[in-house]
């Protein structure tokens, strides 16, 4: 990844930075521009709850290269408390672990390691709570 | 806006064509569509394709498709919807018939996967590069995310997909273009090896290589060409969120819904009246929630559908005749046309061993992405 995309998106990545709608609420992660919903163009910067619950998930076990060393990976859609929903790897638990409606926390950890050079990315993951 | 009708349908056989070149095998589908035809000429084209830029290193593929196929100078773009790209290519030919600034338009689809090209990074681009990519999903597993959540709300299981992965291959079995033409058990499915938990190989489309053309014209020139009229009597397109996360409910392709929706307002019919499908099974779990957005049967009850028996070839509603992307092959960018042509062969009685009795309606519905796109065709025979 380029470098100035990885540190536009750190506020996000790193702090769970959303946009919430000044006139109808309406929370977006990652935060955009004009409102889905209402078509608002005003915004204010809040962060999101570190808590939440699977809603879906899966296991990877053929994955893209640079995950391939981490297979297999539980990955899953996660509301958070404020409903907003995001997707992350669910780690330090076994596939068999996973199931749907069971709360997780969010952590900051290592996501993958970028091209030959091994520049190291990070980012949100989950654990089960 | 003018009536539209198919007069010419051409593809190549799908699968690894490794001895022939991306613009190679486009003219090949399309010179036969050409010469199914009849015509001596076209006056514009529409080419889908993914992204041959990452398979093979090659964009500008308006232009050089029409170059080899010697078509030049007339205007030739490429349309990309990810894996709907074909399907969305011939909507901008009908939409250019339709409405009366072309009278014969060629729509095609392309795409060469096998080439060495990293196909799961390439495929990935069409998902949300930022905030599913990067967290290590893939496609396999976007699906898989849908099946988890399908089982658990309608009690439907892995033994369900398998039968749809045995149906298309049982159909795939009797179409010579197909990629796969051997019949598999479910026991096959069920053992194969896992891509994304419930996702096996098995539930999965392969990589192909393949292109397929289509000839459209006004019904007046078709008639006038004493060609078999095969109208185009509905057509509708539409998006959903990128990201799958992003949906109010995972289980809705509202894409799909909407497309069909509109695809059923111009033709003013119902989805009762519908004959038989092609659909877009890049995964099992695709066809299921796609005949419950296409109203083929209520919400949750796709998969008993399909244990009755209903969609296979000799059911009340047929789907994935050709044997669809998973038997048929899904060279991505040509996806779409080839389900046309498949139409197009049912409705014209042509399709040998595989023909579903009196074809009088057929419904074609691609896909892109985890359903962020979707494009919808209806045709009849005259
Ligand atoms: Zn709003």
């Amino acid at each position: 990844m380029p470098s100035p995309r990885y540190t536009r998106e750190i506020p996000q990545r790193y702090r769970l930075e959303a946009a919430k709608c000044k006139k109808c609420g309406k929370i977006f992660f990652p935060p955009r521009l004009v409102c889905s919903n209402c078509k608002s163009r005003e915004f204010e910067k809040i962060t999101l709850s570190e808590e939440g619950k699977i809603v879906t998930y899966t296991t990877i076990r053929v994955a893209p290269e640079q995950f391939s060393t981490q297979v297999p990976y539980n990955i899953a859609i996660i509301e958070l408390n404020d409903g907003v929903r995001l997707m992350a790897q669910v780690v330090d638990c076994k596939p068999e672990d996973m199931a749907i409606g069971k709360p997780v926390r969010m952590v900051f950890r290592k996501i993958q390691e970028e091209g030959a050079a091994g520049i190291i990315c990070y980012g949100y993951k989950a654990v089960l709570a | 806006m003018r009536e539209v009708a198919i007069i010419g349908i051409g593809m190549t056989k799908f699968g690894e064509l490794w001895t022939k070149s991306l613009r190679d095998i486009f003219v090949e589908a399309a010179l036969k569509a050409i010469d199914d035809a009849g015509v001596d000429h076209i006056d514009s084209m529409y080419v889908g394709t993914m992204t041959p830029g990452l398979f093979v290193g090659q964009e500008h593929i308006g232009a050089l498709m029409a170059d080899y196929l010697g078509t030049a100078p007339i205007p030739s773009v490429r349309i990309e919807s990810a894996c709907a790209s074909g399907g969305f290519a011939f909507r901008q030919a009908f939409i250019d018939v339709a409405s009366g600034i072309n009278d014969i338009v060629l729509a095609g689809g392309v795409e060469k996967m096998t080439d060495g090209a990293d196909v799961t990074y390439a495929l990935s681009t069409a998902a949300d590069q930022e905030y599913e990519c990067y967290h290590g999903i893939t496609f396999p597993g976007l699906y898989a995310m849908i099946a988890n959540i399908y089982f658990h709300k309608y009690g439907a299981s892995r033994k369900h997909l398998a039968m749809i992965a045995v149906k298309n291959h049982k159909n795939g079995a009797l179409n010579p273009n197909a990629q796969f033409q051997g019949e598999i058990t479910i026991d096959d499915v069920l053992n194969a090896t896992m891509v994304a938990d419930p996702i096996s190989v098995m539930d999965s489309s392969p990589v192909s290589d393949g292109a397929a053309c289509v000839i459209v014209t006004t019904v007046e020139i078709a008639k006038k060409l004493g060609k078999p009229v095969v109208k185009v009597i509905g057509s509708g397109a539409a998006t959903d969120t990128i990201a799958l996360h992003q949906r109010k409910d995972i289980l809705n392709l509202d894409a799909v819904k909407f497309s069909a929706e509109r695809a059923y307002k111009m033709a003013g019919i119902t989805p009762t009246d519908i004959g038989f499908a092609e659909v877009h099974d890049c995964f099992t779990i695709a066809e299921l929630c796609i005949m419950e957005e296409l109203g083929f049967c209520e919400r949750g009850k796709a998969y008993q559908m399909v244990e009755k028996g209903e969609t296979a070839l000799e059911g009340r509603i047929p789907i994935n005749p050709s044997g669809g992307l998973k038997s048929k092959g899904h060279p991505v960018g040509a996806t779409g046309i080839a389900q046309i042509v498949e139409v197009v062969e049912q409705l014209r009685g042509n399709a040998g061993k595989r023909q579903i009795k009196n074809a009088r309606i057929g419904l074609t519905q691609n896909m892109g992405g985890s359903g962020a796109s979707s494009v919808v065709h209806i045709f009849k025979i005259e």
